[in-house]
């Protein structure tokens, strides 16, 4: 059993270099706090609020991963996402939190049910089923809302209008972390004294356990849940094989159709809390309130190379850039900072890296696309630094597009790396093929 | 299951009156066969004579319009393959059917986890395939990736997942297709030892010198029906053959030479890089004027390669390919094949047709920049259609019309069409890779004839096949390529299959003869 | 019957069945509503007593269509090669403000004004695109997630240009920003004639948009193109099968950064229409959402230019209702659930009708053969 040892090794090998991996992020993120002196880049109001936003994002993302482990392509989340807020708020306005938890997966189930009617039972193609859904989401949801939140319906009078739906009558309870972040708060005292390292950790340790709403943490508790499902039990095996060969797996008699209709109504309901997540944080519906939060779910699982604990850090980190805008739209400027210590360090390691291995022929070969890299990073760091010198406050809109011009850099540059289970997006029937 | 062994009489599998249609064809028709345990049957017929339409209906793929179906004496119906494996049989398919991104355990359990309190249990998984591989001398790491694997490892991963599944009767499809003679000796010793502990094996295959030495009992299968069972004993090879093909076996034998002294295609020094070994290293041959160049060697050592690299579609690390008088090696696709390369590719649907268009529109594809096709910076639709009227009639396409899309076609019409077309580019050098795969008789036997006949005016022609018979019988020269290399260059007047096979397998080694 | 005659009948009885379920589904839900379906159906067809507010409707429905055709047109450039476009709506925006821009800063004669306008549009929308094409070509990254988030980021830029750098002076009291106004000379002349011609009035505002002139070249053009010339057959062939193109001589990467650009410079048109028929500027009131509305108009068409023109009329026939169906009491955005359920029954009665052809043919391949002699079918 050589295999499972080397592979235990490597598996041990890679938590502790994600240990050094964290520790280094944190330092520097503390460095660039220093540094710029905003403390917001490390506040616990802003990973608190990068909590609440990343959340909506992650889970749209585990719809995504249900689906395409399935094979199928899921480009409708955010119109199941919006299908979700609506009926959140409408039952959350009359029933409460709970109520409207459930509506809102129900509905989102609903849009994924469409989506493999059309997709699985008439074999349309993904992408065209998914632009469909997206069309039809907000046309149901708007439809809905001007026959029941129109002027002069019970619910208009309590406040609801063509865009909006009441305010939620009860709010999912919150808890925290007792004695380190209420009661005495240790940690809020500690980040209030604003030491090198230490009230950064504190801050983002703060910002994750104080006032945290129950819901959260079940919605955190999916992706170590969806892992285990996938990965570990005959389902996750019978569903992940119906996306990487579905005629193997129909050839030993797992049910694929079925398969791929059970993952993508999952994938829909996870959509669909998403949008409830979104309801919460407004505490009622709002037209458009999804802004494209599906996309960038789908984003983030891509990002993630199609694993839960990938998507759970692309998520958190579009969640902390909407966070951080939020909370100071000038500390946004820091990361100009980031970017190049950033680029300061990878270009270190590249020339430590050189220097050790010279002499292969292959390398001299790459020699000339080495200095042009090197020099394009040193460049990069120069104009980050001095962007960060200059610019006081970026527009909102560029802080907006973050998680998507770091979409579009990480498929570019690792695009060939990345693996999506090979039968993804592939029009399945049964009995035909091989 | 009692019954069998309460008396071992009662046949493993019996097939009777097994009638299959599909939308206006007979694929089966009145197959009756009846397979005795712990015997190896095996099943052999023509490409297209109906064998892997009968595997799935056995298999539980399809069903079938008529017959009946017992399985150690009991009648079954089968609806999906589950009902199949539930009945003790098991398929061994053609072409793998295995996740490349799962471990060897993983393909092997899937459908039938062990699980314990909800969780894959993969250290019972393991434990059991590790008992099923030692009893059955099965080597294996159930934790390899199988994407790692080579072809015969990935087939015994196949022969495990059925083993796994309690599977008394084995079907294998076209099994030895993809190995290396060593891989197909393997093989049989493990098909013995399954055989030895009581489990029945239906082989299909079309090698009738495999057959003959696995088999314990032979069912002829011609157009669509059984034609007859014999006992490998008192059979040859040739007329077990006869048997396949009926009265009309056809000869791919080539008369008097042709050859001229005008060399069209000079490929000399071509050596194309690979994530290992070169995948061609060093590979030179002229083809002449009126020659018919073969290369013969086991599947993927570098025949794809020198078809792409031929055509434009590889990158050459160096070397060069002169076509006539101009070195063609930095040309595009598209201007190899005006400056008069043709190409019947290895793959008709993957290369060749554009399968939900009209045959007119594929008449045009590969020679859209030349006339009839092209006028001006139009299509001409009507040249187009007339031009693909005369392919139609004279390559005999049997086809309702020119406006019919290619999927329509039976896989020899599509053939002919794709004949037809790239020998009407009036082309000096023609590149057939297989192309008489997956055609039925009829059709091989014409494009064997419009072969010669192009070869007679003058054509020079590279001939790729797997078929040995063909190789030697269409060829003026033939060359062997093994491990990316040309290892022999053999006259095919006096060159026997069997020697062939030895340069193929690297088994023989001495290069250069006459 | 000839096999292409029965395909192009099988699809438009596919194509009426599915409209008829999805009026059917409409009917359940303006029930639902407390409303009367007949109502409802007789409000899209009230286009008013007088002659006036009919010319009015018809207007709305063609200066509707026109940017849904010309959407409809970018979006299946791309998908007849089944390059998956979802781009377009990033990219006729950000082509929008930049012509309107740029068209506002200099005055010429109005056939230069306009054509150097209508070109700004096609090379800024032909550039948007081509970053998609040539992230495909030297990196692999799939079109469709590359281009919506293309989106997202040209309509933020959009956003921040019409505040920032491209903004115009703002208008004593109004709250919305938009472009510098553009000259006269910039303005397409409307093509009101056509109406009074026989002798009808004029419709109110700003009248039938000339531009519907462009749209029709624009198509015609294109169906030329990709219907009768070897470029449309490389694009038919790409889509078709890649690998047989590239063994047939076709550069794959030529084809997919042309179509890409080809679809991004029609794109670019998509909001010219409306700045140059009615707005005269990019403002933040300007129409949104055309891009994706154009996916659903090709996928309707079928990604031909003439059933994409019906089926961009067909989407500014239902629009129209919106208002008279406000005055029936009946909620107005009936229409969308009426546009999504057209375009998903569309495109599962091609699946079926596709399959339903192909059987036939398949039937009568076989009955040339003979039905003595057996045939592996590939199944």
């Amino acid at each position: 059993m050589s295999t499972v040892a080397t592979a235990e090794a490597r598996r041990v090998r890679k938590y502790h270099l994600g240990l050094v991996a964290v520790a280094a992020l944190l330092l520097l993120l503390s460095l660039v706090r220093v540094m710029s002196g905003f403390d917001d880049i490390t506040s616990s109001g802003t990973f608190q609020a990068a909590l609440m936003l990343a959340v909506p994002i992650g889970l749209a993302g585990l719809g995504g991963l249900w689906a395409e482990r399935a094979g199928i392509v899921n480009i409708g989340l955010e119109g199941m996402m919006v299908l979700g807020t609506w009926f959140a708020g409408w039952a959350g306005y009359q029933w409460g939190a709970t109520a409207a938890l459930v509506a809102g997966l129900i509905a989102g189930a609903l849009g994924g049910l469409l989506h493999a009617i059309a997709t699985v039972g008439f074999g349309v193609d993904h992408i065209i089923s998914g632009v469909a859904i997206n069309l039809l989401g907000p046309g149901i949801t708007r439809f809905l809302s001007e026959v029941l939140y129109a002027e002069g319906t019970k619910a208009g009078e309590a406040g609801a209008g063509l865009t909006t739906s009441p305010a939620l009558s009860s709010q999912a309870p919150s808890v925290s972390l007792p004695l380190f972040s209420s009661g005495p708060d240790w940690l809020g005292s500690l980040e209030e004294t604003h030491i090198f390292l230490l009230s950064d950790v504190a801050g983002i340790l703060g910002g994750l356990t104080r006032n945290v709403n129950v819901l959260v943490i079940l919605a955190v508790a999916l992706i170590p849940l969806t892992y285990y499902v996938l990965w570990h039990t005959a389902f996750g095996l019978r569903l992940r094989s119906s996306g990487e060969n579905p005629w193997a797996a129909e050839s030993l008699g797992v049910n694929v159709y079925r398969t791929k209709y059970v993952a993508t109504v999952i994938s829909g309901a996870l959509a669909g809390l998403g949008g409830v997540f979104l309801v919460f944080i407004t505490t009622k519906y709002v037209e458009g309130q999804t802004a494209g939060r599906g996309f960038i779910g789908l984003a983030a699982m891509i990002f993630g190379n199609w694993r839960p604990g990938g998507l759970a850090m692309g998520a958190s980190l579009f969640g902390y850039a909407d966070g951080l805008q939020l909370r100071s739209s000038q500390a946004v400027t820091g990361f100009f900072l980031f970017g190049a210590l950033l680029l300061i360090i990878w270009a270190g390691l590249r020339v430590r890296k050189q220097l050790a291995g010279r002499g292969t022929a292959e390398e001299q070969l790459a020699g000339v696309k080495h200095y042009t890299l090197l020099a394009a990073a040193a460049l990069g760091a120069v104009v980050l630094f001095w962007l960060w010198m200059t610019v006081d406050k970026l527009p909102n809109e560029f802080v907006f597009i973050t998680p998507h011009v770091l979409t579009l850099l990480v498929l570019s540059v690792a695009s060939q790396r990345l693996r999506m289970p090979k039968a993804d997006g592939v029009r399945y029937r049964r009995g035909e093929q091989h | 299951m009692s019954s069998e062994t309460l008396a071992p009489a009662i046949p493993a599998v019996e097939l009777e009156g097994i009638t299959k249609r599909f939308p206006g064809v007979v694929a089966n028709h009145d197959i009756r066969i009846t397979v005795d345990p712990g015997t190896v049957h095996a099943i052999v017929g023509e490409n297209g004579a109906g064998k892997s339409t009968l595997m799935k209906i056995l298999y539980g793929m399809q069903k079938p319009d008529e017959g009946q179906i017992r399985v150690n004496g009991e009648d079954v119906t089968f609806r999906t393959p589950s009902d199949a494996i539930n009945a003790g049989i098991g398929m061994v398919h053609q072409h793998f059917m295995l996740a490349d991104n799962f471990t060897v355990l993983e393909n092997i359990v899937l459908g039938a986890e062990p699980t314990k309190a909800g969780r894959l249990d993969r250290a019972t998984a393991r434990e059991r395939i590790m008992k099923l591989a030692d009893t059955h001398g099965l080597r294996i790491d159930p934790d390899r990736m199988v994407e790692e694997l080579g072809v015969g490892d990935r087939q015994r991963v196949e022969i495990l997942k059925v083993l796994y599944r309690g599977a008394r009767i084995l079907i294998l499809d076209e099994p030895t297709a993809v190995l290396v003679p060593q891989e197909v000796d393997e093989l049989f010793g493990n098909l013995r030892e399954l055989k030895a502990e009581g489990l029945t094996v239906i082989f299909i295959s079309h090698k009738l010198d495999e057959v003959l030495s696995i088999a314990d009992a032979i069912t002829v299968i011609r157009r669509g029906t059984t034609v007859a069972s014999v006992d490998p004993q008192d059979v040859t090879a040739r007329g077990l053959a006869e048997l396949m093909v009926g009265s009309e076996l056809p000869t791919p034998e080539t008369r008097e030479s042709t050859v001229t002294d005008t060399v069209v295609l000079d490929v000399s020094g071509v050596t194309v890089a690979g994530p290992g070994r070169p995948l061609l290293a060093d590979v030179s041959f002229p083809v002449r004027a009126g020659e018919v160049v073969g290369i013969a060697g086991v599947e993927g050592n570098g025949q794809s390669e020198l078809i792409e690299a031929i055509m434009g579609l590889q990158v050459l690390q160096s070397g060069a390919i002169r076509l006539g008088e101009e070195d063609i090696a930095t040309w595009s696709t598209l201007r190899r094949r005006e400056a008069g390369i043709g190409y019947i590719p290895e793959d008709r649907h993957r290369q060749g047709l554009l399968l939900e268009a009209s045959l007119w529109e594929n008449r045009a594809l590969g020679h859209q920049t030349r006339r009839p096709a092209k006028k001006g910076i139009w299509i001409d639709r009507s040249a187009t259609r007339a031009d693909t009227e005369r392919i139609v009639k004279d390559y005999d396409v049997r086809t309702p019309s020119v406006e019919t899309l290619a999927l329509a076609l039976s896989g020899g019409n599509q053939q002919k069409l794709i004949v037809g077309r790239e020998m009407s580019g009036l082309p000096r050098f023609l590149i057939a890779a297989h192309p008489t795969r997956g055609v039925d008789v009829g059709a091989q036997a014409a494009i064997w004839d419009h072969l010669r006949n192009a070869r007679a005016l003058g054509l020079a022609v590279l001939l790729i096949s797997a078929d040995l018979d063909e190789l030697i019988g269409l060829s003026d020269t033939l060359y062997v390529i093994y491990r990316g290399r040309l290892v022999a260059r053999l006259d095919p007047g006096n060159v026997t299959p069997e020697r062939l096979g030895g340069y193929m397998t690297g088994a023989i080694t001495n290069s250069e003869e006459s | 019957m000839p096999a292409g005659l029965y395909r192009a009948l099988l699809t438009v009885a596919g194509a009426a069945v599915a409209i008829v379920l999805a009026i059917a589904i409409s009917s359940v839900a303006i029930v639902a509503a407390g409303a009367d379906p007949f109502t409802a159906f007789a409000a899209f067809f009230d286009f008013g007593s007088k002659e006036a507010t009919q010319v009015s409707g018809v207007t709305f429905i063609i200066n509707r269509a026109v940017p849904l055709f010309i959407a409809g047109l970018a979006v299946a450039v791309g998908f007849r090669m089944n390059l998956f476009n979802i781009g377009v709506e990033g990219q006729y925006r950000i082509a929008a403000i930049c012509a309107a821009f740029v068209g506002s800063q200099f005055s010429l004669p109005a056939p230069l004004q306009i054509t150097f306008i209508i070109l700004v549009a096609m090379i800024v929308g032909g550039l948007y695109a081509l970053i998609p094409a040539v992230l495909k070509v030297t990196r692999g990254v799939n079109e469709v997630i590359s281009t919506i988030m293309l989106n997202y980021i040209a309509i933020n830029l959009a956003a921040f240009l019409v505040r920032g750098p491209f903004a115009g002076e703002r208008k004593e009291g109004l709250l919305t920003t938009s472009t510098p106004e553009l000259p006269e000379s910039a303005m397409f002349p409307n093509f009101n004639f056509l109406f009074e011609m026989f002798g009808l009035p004029s419709p109110r505002g700003a009248g039938l948009w000339g531009f519907v002139g462009v749209a029709i070249v624009l198509g015609i053009v294109l169906w030329v193109v990709l219907e009768r010339t070897r470029f449309g057959f490389e694009v038919k062939a790409s889509g078709l099968n890649s690998m047989a193109a590239l063994a047939s001589g076709v550069n794959p990467k030529k084809m997919i950064i042309s179509a890409m650009v080809l679809s991004g410079a029609i794109a670019g048109l998509i909001g010219l229409p409306e700045i140059l028929g009615r707005t005269g500027n990019y403002g933040t009131g300007f129409t949104a959402g055309l891009g994706f509305l154009g996916i659903a108009v090709a996928l309707l068409g079928r990604n031909k230019p003439v059933g994409i023109a019906v089926a961009a009329l067909l989407f500014g026939f239902l629009d129209r209702a919106q208002t008279p169906l406000q005055f029936a009491n009946i909620p107005p955005s009936v229409v969308v659930i009426i546009q999504g359920a057209i375009v998903l029954l569309v495109v599962i009665a091609n699946e079926i009708t596709g399959r339903m052809a192909l059987r036939r043919e398949e039937r009568r391949a076989a009955r040339q053969l003979g039905t003595t002699t057996p045939v592996e079918v590939a199944v």
